[in-house]
């Protein structure tokens, strides 16, 4: 059904709004179990947790008692697969196919807790019933993912019951200019990684006059090891897509592009039903709500190539060319997508524009640091107990994120280091916990807070291999437009080889150092002008690794292959032949229940697979 | 695909014609080839020029450009072993590297019976479940050297390529 004008769209939200609370304040007299269907908990079996809540609904005839509702992602994905039920508001967490009948008769049927799938506080032993009360949730805020986790992405009414083109119905009350000003004072800076002014950005494109100008949202997420942007246009598209009409309202754009990784089939899925859903209710398309003015979007796919993040060869992709930087300027914004005026903006940062419209410039600016307003979401990950997704208020120093929220390092190990920013960013230490993460801090500390991936690494995360991995990888997305770009990385991958493999001298360093230079001054893009950071920031925090590996032939985290040396303690071995059934090159020999079994160094290839297979802890590594 | 079948041929022609009234459909339309058939030969390529008037160079160099499109058929399983930052930290290489090893081929590599193509991917955003392998879009979640060799027994067994 259409919704022709600001009225219709204001009586459809309300009713919108009273329905969606229906289902979590118990009013519809019904009650609701609520799944969690991110990538993480489909993994662990959510389909068939929730077929099996349906079986059991229609066998007991409940059908009009209690209903099933699959919404977007909790985020704390270590502990899933989630069930919530409501109105209670009971969390169950690690919830397996096997554990639905008893929720089913224990709670559903008789109200009554099941305690063993409550979450346990680690530090109190405490069980948690309500999602809120967890560590993990108390200092986090949701604007980016305001709605994620909560409502059904696949519906147009839950999103509108949710908060929901409030903010494009107050952008259309306002003029352009004033939508503009607005962003400009917010001081949102944008979330992909390089923290420019969006307001400052839009106003380019403002001042432009052209009969065409466009929108394009950025869904590359190329950093490996973050998934921000795809949870959101997984868990709310239609937030995205507002906050794009909101841009193209703004700067006076009538087209917009979605360009999203090739990799992200669901994000790509639910971004397209949100687009129908728009526009089949005239959300998108000409004359939206009666204002005059039109605005039509379009999906584009990329195709496996991590420097189409970049904003000016993302551009040359949609035109179906190779995805090569060009230099700025001309700016997109002046120059963009076909050479009109283009502005380029994150997916985090698009969806966070509705909350500023909805919500008012107070309310947004009430979180985070004096230069870095609001909030950021983060992929937390590595060795880090509470591995998700999480949305913190700028300014939350890293030791909160890491052990407040993340609930600290697994398996007893020691903290080393966080790493944001991924390939174009660098590592902190212990030293830095209590520094609060915003845009400039981390830059001033030799890191940077980037699109929001955040590693965590432990005592056995070898650095130097760290930075070789993340030139590995900068290495292979060289795009090979400029020369710095497509032989310093290949070079400054050498020498991190000849380290890794313990054939390199102390003068290698001083080389890197310099090649890592003349990358960030001669590089077209900020691909090679940053890819040297990860391993100026583990150079500056772990020489000791460095030189470890140069003089003393030695990796300390036993990471690196050539460094290593596995070894079999005849006293442990009890001979039984697993280790050498399972080794690939046959580097292991022994007779069964006779002799020891041992391992021939020149034919170990230091491929694991004994470790993983020996049943009496009898081989080492050192 | 070395004699393109007549039904192949009139199948590209209609996925160029899908995207006639968009501006630069070039990636669209080897996006749906590769989708469809596996892979993007020479002998597509010169179907697409023709029927979009892109010389079969821009084309060739768009397709080499992108990881995407491979010139190459893959096997029928893909094994994707996740190599972003999460699962790398965690072991990914080991995995990538027994999965080589006990099929002899390096990433990017098909094996000659074409059962099995090995990719090396770059996040595929499972990172609670690192490290992570996909096989054909099913995840493996927390993968273990030690399962590498059941999981390709389980391929095997269910059934060669054509
Ligand atoms: C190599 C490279 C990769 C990038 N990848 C992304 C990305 O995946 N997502 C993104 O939003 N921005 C990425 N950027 C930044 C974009 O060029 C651009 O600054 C950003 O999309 C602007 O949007 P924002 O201001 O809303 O952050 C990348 C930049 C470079 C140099």
């Amino acid at each position: 059904m259409m919704i022709k004008t600001r009225e219709e769209l204001e009586a459809k939200i309300q009713k919108c709004t009273a329905e969606l609370n229906s289902k979590f304040d118990g009013s519809d007299g019904k009650r609701y179990i609520m799944l969690c269907g991110g990538t993480g908990c489909i993994a662990s079996n959510t389909m068939g947790i929730m077929e099996r809540f349906e079986a059991l609904i229609a066998e007991h005839g409940l059908g009009d008692k209690v209903g099933v509702r699959k919404v977007g992602c909790f985020g704390m994905c270590s502990q899933g697969p989630f069930v919530r039920i409501y109105p209670e508001d009971t969390l169950y967490r690690l919830v397996k196919v096997e554990d639905v009948e008893e929720i089913f008769n224990s709670d559903i049927l008789n109200g009554k807790i099941v305690d063993r799938l409550l979450y346990e506080d680690p530090e109190t032993g405490k069980k948690i019933a309500k999602q809120d009360e967890i560590p993990f949730y108390k200092k986090q805020k949701r604007v980016a993912l305001h709605g994620c986790g909560v409502i059904n992405p696949e519906s147009l009414d839950e999103a509108l019951g949710c908060g929901g083109y409030q903010g494009l119905l107050n952008a259309l009350k306002m003029d352009p200019a004033d939508v503009v000003q607005l962003i400009l004072d917010s001081g949102l800076r944008g979330r992909g990684g390089g923290g420019f002014p969006t307001g400052r950005k839009w106003k380019f494109a403002y001042d432009q006059k052209s009969d065409q100008k466009y929108v394009v949202c950025n869904g590359d997420e190329g950093d490996p090891g973050a998934f921000m942007d795809r949870s959101v246009l997984e868990d709310n598209p239609l937030a995205v897509i507002e906050g794009m009409v909101i841009a193209g309202y703004a700067i006076g754009a009538s087209e917009g592009y979605f360009y999203v990784r090739a990799e992200y089939p669901t994000a790509v899925m639910r971004l397209r039903n949100a687009i129908k859903l728009a526009e089949e209710t005239g959300l998108l398309g000409d004359n939206i709500l009666g204002s005059g003015f039109s605005f039509r979007a379009n999906v584009r796919l990329g195709a496996g190539a991590f420097v189409c993040g970049e904003e000016t060869a993302l551009l040359n992709s949609i035109q179906g060319q190779r995805g090569m930087p060009r230099p700025r300027p001309p700016f997109p914004a002046v120059k963009g997508l076909w050479d009109k005026p283009t502005i380029v903006n994150n997916v985090e940062t698009l969806a966070t524009v509705p909350y500023i419209l909805r919500e008012g410039l107070d309310k947004f600016i009430q979180y985070g640091t004096e230069k870095s307003k609001g909030t950021k979401v983060f992929a937390l990950g590595g060795k880090v107990k509470n591995v998700g997704l999480v949305e913190i208020p700028m300014g939350t120093t890293l030791r909160e994120l890491i052990y407040d929220i993340g609930g600290g390092i697994p398996n007893g190990k020691k903290f080393k280091a966080i790493q944001t920013g991924g390939p174009s960013g660098g590592c902190l230490t212990e030293e830095y916990l209590d520094e609060p993460i915003d845009f400039d801090n981390l830059v001033a500390k030799g890191s940077m807070m980037g699109s929001g991936g955040a590693i965590v690494m432990d005592e056995d995360n070898c650095m130097v291999d760290v930075a070789k991995f993340y030139m590995e990888f900068i290495c292979d997305e060289s795009c090979g437009k400029c020369t710095p770009c497509r032989i310093g990385t290949k070079r400054m991958l050498e020498i991190l080889t000849k380290i890794t493999e313990g054939k390199a001298t102390m003068k290698d360093l001083d080389t890197l150092e310099e090649l890592g230079k003349a990358c960030k001054s001669n590089s077209l893009c900020a691909l090679g002008q940053t890819s040297a950071n990860p391993i100026i920031s583990t150079i500056t925090h772990f020489k000791d690794e460095y030189i470890a590996h140069i003089v003393d032939k030695k990796c300390p985290a036993k990471v690196c292959k050539s460094l290593i040396k596995y070894t079999i303690d005849p006293d442990k071995c009890r001979k039984c032949s697993l280790c050498a059934k399972h080794c690939p090159v046959g580097a292991i020999t022994g007779e069964v229940k006779k002799t020891p079994f041992e391992i021939d160094s020149a034919k170990c290839i230091k491929c694991g697979s004994c470790i993983a297979y020996c049943k009496s802890g009898a081989i080492t590594k050192e | 695909m070395a004699h393109l079948q007549e039904s192949a041929v009139r199948k590209i022609s209609e996925i160029c014609d899908r995207y006639k009234n968009e501006r630069t459909p070039l990636i669209m339309i080897l996006s749906d080839i590769q989708n469809e058939y596996g892979y993007i030969p020479l002998e597509v390529q010169e179907i697409v020029s023709a029927k979009t008037g892109i010389s079969v160079a821009e084309i060739y160099g768009v397709v080499t450009f992108y990881s995407f499109f491979s010139l190459k058929p893959n096997g029928k399983y893909v094994i994707g072993c996740c190599l972003g930052t999460a699962c790398y930290v965690k072991g990914a290489q080991q995995i990538i590297d027994k999965f080589s090893e006990m099929l002899g081929i390096k990433p990017g590599e098909t094996t000659d019976d074409g059962m099995f193509t090995i990719d090396a991917l770059r996040c595929i955003g499972a990172c609670a479940s690192a490290p992570a392998v996909t096989i054909n879009g099913k995840i493996y979640a927390h993968m273990s050297v030690d399962r590498v060799a059941g999981i390709i027994d389980e391929y095997r067994k269910l059934g060669g390529a054509e």
